[in-house]
């Protein structure tokens, strides 16, 4: 546990990526196998069945410290960390141990059938022997959410560079259901037999945003139109009848769309494929939060296949046939990709071409873009290869302007982690035909930590009541919000839905009187529609 | 609160009535005593001015040279209408006090900010019976807990030398009244030399020509090539951010403050190391010190006062909570100065 303490505090005092990774490889070289696979296991979100309830903890945890529960709980609300939160409180360890990572949760995951009182005196005894980073690292083990900076992607980079294989054999390998029960460090990453050219995706090439008007692109018969979605953008790999869904950031997301395997199904073999991958929600485009629920987890659940199913809108086409063919020309890539008839199948969507024959004519598409639920136009030059990273000229997004609306903050609460102790989540309200606030939206992001701090500031000096961790506040402040869609819902008060609503700016200049109605807020879905 | 009450907390700040005197007021006011020299205690614009001999050099450099201001030693009783006061100290910096007032036998103690732990900069905090307290609630959470002194500069002492070995210069924030004389007076000042932001030379000079402290420093210079890889810079957290920071190439930074008990606070300040080093009690402070008065009648201020008056009443005291301008050590990270 020490050794996973130290890597612990490593990892914490820096930002650096550098750092980190070479913080994981110095651990990976000092740790027994077993411990370096419960660390990858961890900081991969599968961490160990829990076997106490986090109820009992924060009990025993007010008990052990001596203070109300009521008192926890408060405490508990600033820290915003349950781990942390009771490392700090209880008292200091009376005893040493220097039992490894591996001991530890072989010991936490051996609970699971034991009564209470022998779950307490094990806890116990463990808070009196663990310093303070090891503790809270031990419930961690516990809670869970080891949300330590440490990315899927930069576990990668460590293990690529202290096993010194390549950066995407090492992410194949640690995909799929696996766990430190039912392998080993050595099964999962170094036993030979693996095919590591089979997985690899291509560079994705990336857009720029289109700030000038289009008529500076030159033709429009050199430009291939398309919608711009909201989805995740991702690369679909068929080789030897295998299949691999990478994203943007180069991570395997196969276990988040496991419907994609259905694919081994479809005649072609060996192609790799661009698109973007979006999910439905009964029969309509789901938001970016929707599709966020899928990401989030390691299993996706078979209602939440269900509920929220996935499909890829496929625009470009980067291997065929088991060739490279990024070489050749946007159009006659297209050309390939519409010959493929991948989009025959039923995950696969093509990607619509835009007909247009001036650029006045496509600003209007754009402008109307949002009845059709994309966010805005994709502009592809006709002769361009597909390139790697970002590259001027080859292709622009062309998004919409956010929708925005003055509103007057009405609720405030504490933020957690690096924001625990300011306020920073807030609710927002417009005014309706009685001259009543109704709340509308939730928004976390947008302002900088100055601007929450001046926030955290008005919101205890004019706190008018407090729900638990929620205060409502004076209606005084108005911020412009943006947000990316609207629609009608029966579970919100003010009888609207937004997507991915945030703060655009605060609007000092303006009082809460001044703010947008509800009135305001349904002209823009009548004008959507 | 009644207004019978010997102290009542107005508009202006804590006044008592009889005596037409208030104590750190947060607007101009006629006769203010003020419990010490920070900028949320001590504010520019009263007529007159009553404080620790110690801090008249203090309010002197940060309200004026020019106010109209009485120095008074610790335990002196002097008398405003019939209503006596009397000073003692407080342990938060140099020339902090508690103000101790009795009128017709009750007392009351105002103790302003205040810590337990002796710093070897300023007079320990001690204990004064009375029977209201009105007390600061910075850190009245129980997960703040310091450790002792010593500990928390050695350690600092420890990553300075670590940094000077491998040629990097340390840069750690720290308030330009206080935090900055308990880290200089308590660290291992043979490792390198010690630089100081101006904000904090200006405050380290008043108070050595007052011949309150004495630890020499170096100032920030223009002259770019000072060698800063085995130095130790002090700097308000204002001068971190900014420009005057680039001359300090390859540094590493540090700060010491309460709030870096806790990891969000610690990650959102941006630095490599946070040391936990307060100036306020922590949990256990102000519990011991508040048992230690006697007092049955307890008025908690600025911090967490909610949730402390709610835990003093649990306990037996007559608490409430009452709201002040004053911000603890909150208030120097907010608007990064003082």
């Amino acid at each position: 546990m020490q050794a996973f303490a130290t890597l612990f505090k490593n990892l914490d005092s820096t930002t650096s990526t550098n750092a980190k990774v070479s913080a994981l490889v110095q651990y990976f070289q000092i740790v027994s196998p077993e411990d370096a696979l419960w660390t990858i296991a961890l900081f991969t979100h599968k961490r160990p069945k829990r076997t106490i309830k986090t109820s009992l903890l924060r009990e025993w945890a007010a008990q052990s410290a001596n203070i109300p529960q009521w008192l926890f709980e408060d405490t508990y609300h600033v820290v915003g960390d349950l781990a942390e939160t009771i490392a700090l409180t209880v008292p200091q360890a009376t005893k040493q141990s220097d039992q490894s990572l591996t001991t530890w949760i072989e010991q936490i995951k051996a609970l699971h059938k034991e009564a209470d009182k022998v779950k307490q005196d094990f806890i116990l005894n463990a808070w009196d022997q663990l310093d303070f980073a090891s503790r809270f690292l031990f419930n961690k083990l516990i809670t869970g959410g080891f949300r330590l900076g440490v990315s899927k992607k930069l576990i990668t980079k460590a293990l690529s560079k202290f096993l010194e294989k390549e950066e995407t054999e090492i992410a194949h390998r640690l995909m799929g259901d696996w766990s430190p029960d039912n392998t080993s460090f050595e099964e999962l990453l170094i036993a030979e037999g693996f095919d590591k050219s089979l997985s690899k995706p291509y560079p994705f090439f990336l857009a720029y945003a289109l700030e000038s008007s289009p008529d500076e692109l030159g033709k429009p018969k050199d430009w291939l139109a398309e919608y711009k979605w909201d989805g995740i953008r991702g690369q679909i790999i068929k080789r030897k009848g295998e299949i691999f869904v990478w994203s943007r950031g180069e991570e395997l997301i196969n276990d988040a769309f496991p419907e994609f395997q259905s694919l081994a199904d479809c005649a072609a073999d060996n192609f790799v494929v661009d698109g973007e991958i979006i999910v439905f929600n009964n029969g309509k485009l789901g938001s970016f939060k929707d599709l966020q629920s899928r990401l989030g987890r390691k299993k996706v659940s078979k209602n939440l296949l269900a509920k929220l199913p996935a499909q890829l809108i496929v625009y470009d086409l980067l291997e065929w046939d088991g060739k490279d063919i990024r070489a050749e020309t946007q159009s006659k890539r297209r050309q390939r990709l519409e010959e493929s008839q991948l989009a025959n199948h039923a995950l696969i969507t093509l990607s619509e071409s835009i007909i247009f024959n001036d650029w006045k004519t496509l600003a209007k598409i754009r402008s109307e873009a949002r009845s059709h639920d994309a966010e805005g136009l994709m502009l592809k030059a006709m002769h361009t290869p597909y390139q790697i990273g970002r590259k001027k000229g080859g292709w622009w997004k062309w998004k919409l302007d956010p929708y925005t609306i003055d509103a007057v903050l009405l609720y405030a609460q504490r933020g957690h982690g690096r924001r625990s102790n300011l306020y920073s989540d807030y609710t927002f309200a417009v005014w309706n035909t009685e001259g009543k606030l109704v709340p509308f939206a939730k928004a976390y992001s947008g302002l900088t930590d100055a601007e929450f701090r001046e926030v955290t500031k008005f919101v205890n000096a004019n706190t008018l009541e407090r729900f638990g961790p929620v205060r409502s506040v004076k209606p005084e402040l108005v911020f412009e919000v943006a947000f990316e869609g609207i629609s009608y819902s029966k579970r919100h008060k003010s009888g609207i839905a937004l997507r991915f609503p945030r703060i655009h700016r605060w609007r000092k200049d303006k009082k809460a009187s001044e703010a947008n109605t509800l009135e305001d807020l349904e002209g823009l879905l009548i004008n959507k529609t | 609160m009644s207004s019978e009450d010997l102290l009542i907390f107005t508009k202006s700040g804590i006044y008592c009535k009889i005596a037409d005197v208030y104590i750190d007021p947060w607007r101009p006011v006629q006769r203010a005593i003020i419990t010490h020299g920070h900028s949320d205690h001590a504010r520019p614009g009263s007529k007159s001015y009553i404080c620790h001999s110690d801090s008249v050099p203090i309010l002197k450099y940060r309200l004026g040279k020019s106010i109209n201001i009485r120095g008074e030693s610790f335990g002196n009783t002097f008398s405003v209408n019939g209503v006596n006061f009397s000073l003692y100290p407080a342990g938060h910096i140099i020339g902090s006090a508690q103000i101790r007032v009795e009128y017709r036998g009750e007392v009351w103690v105002v103790s302003g900010d205040y810590k337990v732990q002796h710093d070897n900069v300023c007079q320990p905090f001690e204990p004064i019976t009375c029977n209201t307290f009105i007390t600061e609630s910075t850190f009245g959470l129980p997960v703040y807990q310091w450790k002792p002194l010593y500990e928390t500069c050695k350690n600092i002492s420890d990553w300075w030398a670590e940094n000077a070995k491998q040629k990097r210069p340390t840069i750690l924030t720290a308030y330009s009244l206080g935090k900055a004389q308990n880290i200089l007076q308590n660290i291992d000042k043979s490792i390198g030399p010690i630089y100081c932001h101006g904000a904090i030379q200006k405050t380290n000079q008043v108070l050595m020509e007052a011949g309150l402290f004495d630890v020499k420093t170096l100032e920030v210079s223009e002259n770019t090539a000072t060698d800063y890889t085995n130095a130790l810079i002090l700097t308000p957290p204002s001068g971190l951010n900014s420009s005057w920071s680039n001359k300090f190439k390859h540094a590493v930074t540090g700060s010491a403050s309460g709030w870096m008990m806790l990891r969000g606070m610690r990650r959102r300040r941006n630095v490599d190391k946070g040391f936990v080093l307060s100036d306020h009690a922590d949990w256990n402070g102000l519990n011991t010190a508040i048992k230690a008065t006697g007092a049955s009648r307890v008025i908690v201020t600025h911090g967490y006062q909610d949730t402390y008056t709610r835990y003093l009443s649990e306990q037996g005291y007559q608490a409430q909570s009452e709201k002040t301008l004053f911000e603890g050590e909150q208030f120097a990270i907010q608007n990064q100065e003082s």
